[in-house]
């Protein structure tokens, strides 16, 4: 039992940082390097600005506060007045610095997420164009939540990486660099002893790496498997009610939610006890520095050498501890970064895929734009299967003249639905070509031969909008009155009246409370508008009612007028009234013909006639009210 | 505040955790202040004392210090985590079996994409708060409160000057707040109509690409995504200047030390090492300073994200049991409508039932006709409660549906609905949706009574084949066939029934109607009649037009009066006589043939394949997305 997840849930394996992978998302930044180059010198010194703080402590320390102290002590005023003013002055510098800090980090976080923003902006735009293009072959096998997570979630997650995290490495490093710098410019000895804990630093943080990526890794998944489970019973909502099986469906949420939870606990054990042993290896690097520095202070002090001039001095130490400090905290973020990496490029990697993958069907280098068609229509031996080596269409020709209008008959699996896919060039063929007007539809760019062919889907999809921008969907600059001409010319302009807003009224997601019949009115009126030369159509018989049946047939006949046109056809009317009737059997044209010219053949299709035709052998279709 | 607490409330049954990380919490903050005390005692007593035992005393008391802070970091880090993971688990598990209960209306209105990024990205923002949020506002409260009175108790005067900076924090907090969170709500908002653009124009591909509307699209996503760039940036040029503001004007207080704490020190006023533990308090002091700012961003989120959490769970139900519902044990299955009137919520002043009284004694069918619109389907909802009447009422064994308990009433209940929604699990799971504990013995009798037998086999898993969205595709009649099967398998007394399909081939027809067939015997059926024979074989037809009902009785009855019907008959019905004696006979001769041929090719690698769905014959298209 359990949701089952097919191959789908975003299962990740280890691995590496691909270089190639990072080159092309930095590629996307690359626009932008005026902002990225900013941000790095704007980093650099609100790094110098950071770095920098404790060693101006012990300097002020050191060379003002005890000299300053001891002459006050021995009596000598005007110095210990001087040593106050060179205080305040370092008090001065100390306040400059952090201001140049703020506005530094200012200036780095704002450019580097302007630069970040606009880069993740651009892979957004590029992915979801990309997917535009691609070929319904590639959306067949794939469920819309899984397209969806590619643009959404994982895009998210690399805007955290390039953001925040890559400059945070670079920054990271830098204070790290900059600390050991300053500590063994100030006591190379004393800095040495201190890094003896840097080893230990080492292997806890690779003991615990691994760990860490694979416990967040099965945070991941156990996520994605919530969201599986929520997405489908979401959609799934009315079933469940209707078997009042709201209890079951929550016990089996419930055990993935339980998963889930666990899978979170254990990797925020892991993080529980990474960062106190952290800060426990710190201190052991502070205790050094406290015991060692503190003795060799000692020593120097007894010895009488001034502490402007002591190996180790009070302001060392005090500087030493507050490194100490910081040092640690670039380590802590580094094992953090490290798993978001993991993390972004397992997104990177299946966004880049989606990317690299080709359409299928795509314009030819010379693609030419097809002019005006009158709407010939020929196909020339074509072979096709959506798997190769089962051939759906087994070296079909056909003929259909301008203005002709053609029925497509045949079994259920015969090819009909083939034809009209290849003609829309949905797919290519295997074998053989498909010509419009005498042309190749491959040697045209499919902008200009979509453009002149209209095609209704049995499955009427409706964007989200208005009724009138769902009409005007394929021409969105036509104004309202030539889209209340199409709505009347198939009769939808009735309904769509006695909405609460008429034309105006939003259709919800996917076509919300419009009946079935009204969904295929206005993709009738939206056919219409588009003015195609030629019309595919996949005549949908699904249940509508008399008076809506009437209403379809009636448009049906309005939208077929004066065009070329390919009907799968489900209705005795449409066959009748086709110019030409292709009977489809085993991938190839078997028969072709008028209705009566066929029917007195005594084929396949007088066969299909006494099947599936003829009981609709009434007068249909009625006069005009 | 009003959310913040009752998100909250999600946490208060792990009391004991969420106290035990408080007080962990209490002595790792008491313990961080010993730390500069040490220090003093090292400078002043140690180093300027000379004291070499003492450093050492100091040393080991700073890596003891750490080791028991440590373990309360873990305790505290632990139990904190263990509080927001079970809290958040538990508004998972509200949030989901609240979207179970709502009700059909709310549906009508809601959009999948919109649901979904509340139930994930907003959840996941209040789990945030929940993680980082909570334990550290009480920690770096408890810090800075302690860091304050050590400092009072110390210099107060330089604890005074120290802390000249915190007006202009406390001044810059509000302001922050104030203007982070609705930027937050805004990057939400605009994050869910990007989700909400994605999957209408992901499932609408084949319309986009039909209309060559590839680059409409692409601006469309364009506008959106442009939006959400803005919205994010100016969030982040927020975040960007105060967070670091925070640090300068904490930074502020060290230089004023450095400044008069320094001459404090040199007129000797003060010991070094006072000063040097003052300015490590203050660096101490930072780290609050520092996380209020990435608090009021955290909850600023958590608020943003909370109100749209809350938003759903507040949405009552609005089919709920009563008070004192009662239970409905067995029933005889008398469905009555008793002068129903009915308006949708959203539109209380346009009535879509006037008045419709309808009887259905036990094992009576009633079949129900009429045009687009004129009501048919409402009534058929009105049966399961799925929408409560706006006047009238409606009673199954003259007890009033609102009167007994939802989950009775349905279970009595089966529904076959014309978009047949299939789960993303195994065909034997799917049939038993409504009784989980069914045998497999009375599984597969269910499935052979609605003739899906033979092709469940035929599959290479049988009924173990994974089905829905995220598995094989069935065809339409195929999976209306397993939907029949799943309402079989429940033996309900009163049966809701679409009993249109779209168009599937002769053969298909026929095994449907064998289907339907066997579900309707003996049940109270209502049925939005579309075939013939469900018409003929009907107790009463009911004829429905403009939400009134205008003629009623028997097939033969009616076609005797002008009227609806006969036109209806003329128009959709009568074309059906000749065809179904011969389908029928068509379908047997078939039938027989089929069984003699090897199993795979009755349809299932047909429907396997990947068609191009939408454009395919309803009877061949894998329909993957509807729903």
């Amino acid at each position: 039992m359990g949701w089952h997840g097919g191959g789908w849930l975003d299962e990740e394996a280890a691995r590496r940082v691909d270089p190639q992978l990072l080159r092309r998302l930095l590629a996307y930044l690359a626009p932008y390097r005026a902002h990225v180059i900013l941000a790095l010198l704007a980093m650099l010194l609100a790094t110098a600005a950071t770095v920098v703080g404790p060693y101006i402590l012990a300097r002020a320390i050191d060379h003002y506060v005890i000299p300053g102290h001891e002459a006050w002590r021995a009596g000598d005023f005007g110095r210990a007045e001087r040593m106050i003013a060179g205080a305040t002055m370092v008090a001065g510098l100390y306040l400059g610095l952090q201001l140049l800090f703020w506005l530094a980090t200012y200036g780095q976080v704002y450019l580097m997420s302007w630069a970040a923003q606009n880069a993740i902006f651009r892979l957004r735009q590029d992915l979801f164009a990309h997917i535009q293009r691609l070929s319904l072959r590639w959306f067949d096998g794939r469920p819309a939540g899984v397209v969806m997570s590619r643009v959404t979630n994982d895009i998210e997650s690399m805007k955290e990486l390039i953001s925040s995290g890559m400059i945070q490495v670079i920054g990271d490093f830098f204070i790290l660099a900059g600390i050991m710098g300053f500590m063994l410019a100030m006591n190379w000895k004393l800095a040495l002893l201190a890094f003896i804990t840097l080893p230990f630093c080492v292997i806890l943080a690779t003991t615990f790496r691994e760990r860490v990526i694979n416990a967040y890794r099965k945070v991941r998944q156990k996520i994605a498997e919530i969201a599986a489970n929520l997405q489908e019973s979401i959609s799934g909502v009315r079933v469940t009610q209707s078997f009042v099986r709201e209890d079951a469906n929550l016990a089996r949420f419930d055990r993935t939610n339980q998963e889930n939870f666990a899978a979170n606990m254990q990797a925020a054990t892991l993080w529980a006890m990474f960062w106190p042993l952290v800060e426990v290896i710190g201190a052991f690097g502070t205790a050094i520095v406290i015991w060692w520095g503190g003795q060799w202070a000692m020593r120097e002090y007894l010895a009488g050498v001034p502490w402007e001039l002591a190996a180790v001095s009070p302001g060392v130490i005090v500087a030493f501890i507050q490194y100490i400090d910081r040092f640690f905290w670039p380590i802590r973020n580094m094992a953090m970064i490290y798993t978001e990496i993991q993390h972004a490029t397992a997104a990177c990697e299946k966004i880049f895929e989606i990317m690299d993958t080709e359409p299928e069907i795509k314009d030819a280098p010379g693609a030419v734009e097809l002019g005006a068609i009158r709407g010939e229509v020929r196909f020339e031996a074509v072979t096709f299967g959506y798997e190769p080596d089962q051939p759906v269409l087994r070296q079909l020709s056909l003929v259909a003249e301008p203005g002709q209008r053609v029925a497509l008959v045949g079994p259920t699996g015969a090819g009909k639905t083939s034809i009209i896919n290849l003609l829309a060039r949905f797919y290519d063929p295997q074998q053989g070509r498909i010509l419009v007007d005498g042309v190749d539809v491959r040697t045209v760019t499919q902008h200009s031969l979509r453009r002149q062919m209209g095609i209704v889907l049995q499955d009427t999809f409706l964007f989200s909008g208005t009724v009138l921008d769902n009409i005007r969907y394929g021409r969105l600059e036509v104004g309202e009155e030539e889209v209340v001409g199409a709505a009347r010319a198939v009769g939808a302009h009735e309904f769509i009246m006695r909405l609460p807003e008429g034309y105006r009224t939003e259709v919800q997601e996917r076509g919300g409370k419009l009946s079935i019949g009204q969904r295929q009115l206005v993709s009738f009126a939206r056919a219409l508008l588009a003015d195609p030369r030629i019309l595919i159509l996949d005549e949908a018989t699904s249940s509508v009612d008399a008076y809506t049946e009437v209403l379809i047939q009636r448009a049906l006949e309005r939208l077929l007028e004066g065009r070329t046109s390919f009907v799968i056809a489900h209705r005795l009317s449409t066959v009748r009234s086709a110019d030409k009737i292709l009977v489809v059997d085993g991938g190839r044209v078997v028969e072709e013909g008028t209705h009566e010219a066929l029917l007195a053949a005594g084929g396949v299709y007088a066969r299909l006639y006494e099947t599936q035709f003829k009981y609709q052998e009434t007068e249909a279709v009625p006069a005009d009210d | 505040m009003r959310t913040i607490a009752r998100i909250l409330r999600f946490a208060v049954p792990y009391w004991p955790w969420f106290l035990v990380a408080q007080v962990s919490v209490f002595l790792s903050a008491g313990l961080i202040l010993v730390v500069p005390r040490l220090l003093r005692d090292a400078i002043d007593r140690a180093i300027l004392g000379g004291n070499p035992r003492l450093l050492l005393a100091v040393a080991l008391g700073v890596i003891g210090v750490a080791v028991l802070r440590g373990l309360f970091l873990f305790t505290q880090r632990y139990a904190m985590e263990w509080v927001a993971q079970k809290s958040i688990y538990d508004l998972r598990n509200a949030l989901y079996r609240h979207l179970q209960h709502l009700s059909f209306s709310f549906y009508d209105q809601a959009r999948t994409g919109q649901l979904m990024s509340r139930a994930m990205q907003d959840v996941e923002t209040v789990r945030r708060l929940f993680s980082f949020g909570v334990h550290n506002l009480l920690r770096n409260f408890l810090q800075y409160a302690g860091i304050v009175v050590i400092l009072l108790l110390t210099h107060w005067k330089l604890a005074l000057l120290s802390m000249a900076t915190v007006p202009l924090a406390v001044h810059a907090i509000g302001i922050f707040g104030r203007r982070i969170r609705p930027a937050f709500t805004e990057i939400q908002q605009e994050l869910a109509e990007l989700t909400n653009v994605l999957q209408e124009n992901i499932t609408g591909v084949r319309v986009v690409k039909a209309f060559a509307r590839e680059d409409h699209e692409i601006e469309k996503f364009r506008a959106t995504n442009w939006t959400l760039l803005e919205k994010n940036l100016v969030a982040q040029r927020l975040m960007a200047f105060y967070h670091p503001y925070m640090d300068f004007l904490a930074a502020v207080g060290t230089a004023l030390i450095l400044w008069y704490g320094g001459r404090e020190v040199i007129l000797g006023r003060m010991s070094l090492g006072t000063l040097v533990a003052f300015n490590a308090y203050l660096m101490l002091l930072l780290e609050p300073m520092r996380w209020i700012g990435m608090l009021v961003s955290l909850v600023s989120r958590a608020i943003a994200s909370g109100q749209r959490v809350l938003e759903i769970l507040d949405t009552r139900p609005e089919i709920e049991d009563a008070p004192d519902a009662i239970e409905l044990k067995s029933v005889q299955g008398h469905v009555r409508l008793e002068d129903v009137w009915f308006s949708y919520p959203d539109e209380p002043d346009v009535p879509v039932l006037k008045g419709i009284t309808i009887d259905a004694p036990p094992g009576r069918t009633i079949a129900l006709l009429g045009a687009t619109g004129s009501g048919k389907s409402t009534v058929i909802h009105l049966v399961p409660r799925f929408y409560d009447v706006t006047r009238g009422r409606v009673t199954v064994d003259g007890i009033d549906v609102r009167r007994v308990k939802l989950e009775s009433l349905r279970s009595h209940i089966g529904i076959v609905l014309q978009e047949t929604f299939l789960f993303s699990t195994t065909i034997r799971e799917n049939i038993a949706y409504g009784r989980p504990r069914a045998t497999d013995e009375e599984i597969v009798a269910a499935a052979r009574a609605a003739r899906i037998h033979d092709f469940i086999m035929s599959l290479p898993q049988g009924y173990d084949t994974v089905v829905g969205e995220r598995g094989v595709g069935l065809s339409g009649g195929q999976k209306q066939r397993v939907a029949i099967a799943r309402a079989l398998l429940m033996d309900p007394r009163v049966l809701i029934l679409d009993d249109s399909t779209s168009s599937v081939d002769t053969e298909t027809e026929y095994l449907i109607q064998e289907a339907l067939r066997a579900l309707m015997k003996g049940r109270t059926t209502f049925v939005i009649a579309q075939r013939l024979s469900t018409v003929k074989n009907a107790d009463e037809i009911v004829v429905l037009d403009q939400g009134e009902v205008v003629q009623r009785g028997r097939h033969e009855d009616l076609l005797a009066q002008p009227g609806i019907y006969r036109e209806i008959f003329e128009l959709q019905l009568k074309p059906q006589e000749v065809s179904e004696a011969e389908a029928e006979a068509r379908a047997e001769s078939e039938a027989a043939r089929e069984r003699g041929r090897q199993p795979v090719a009755t349809g299932g690698r047909q429907a396997v394949r990947p068609v191009a769905g939408g454009a395919a014959d309803r009877s061949e298209a894998p329909e993957g997305r509807d729903g």
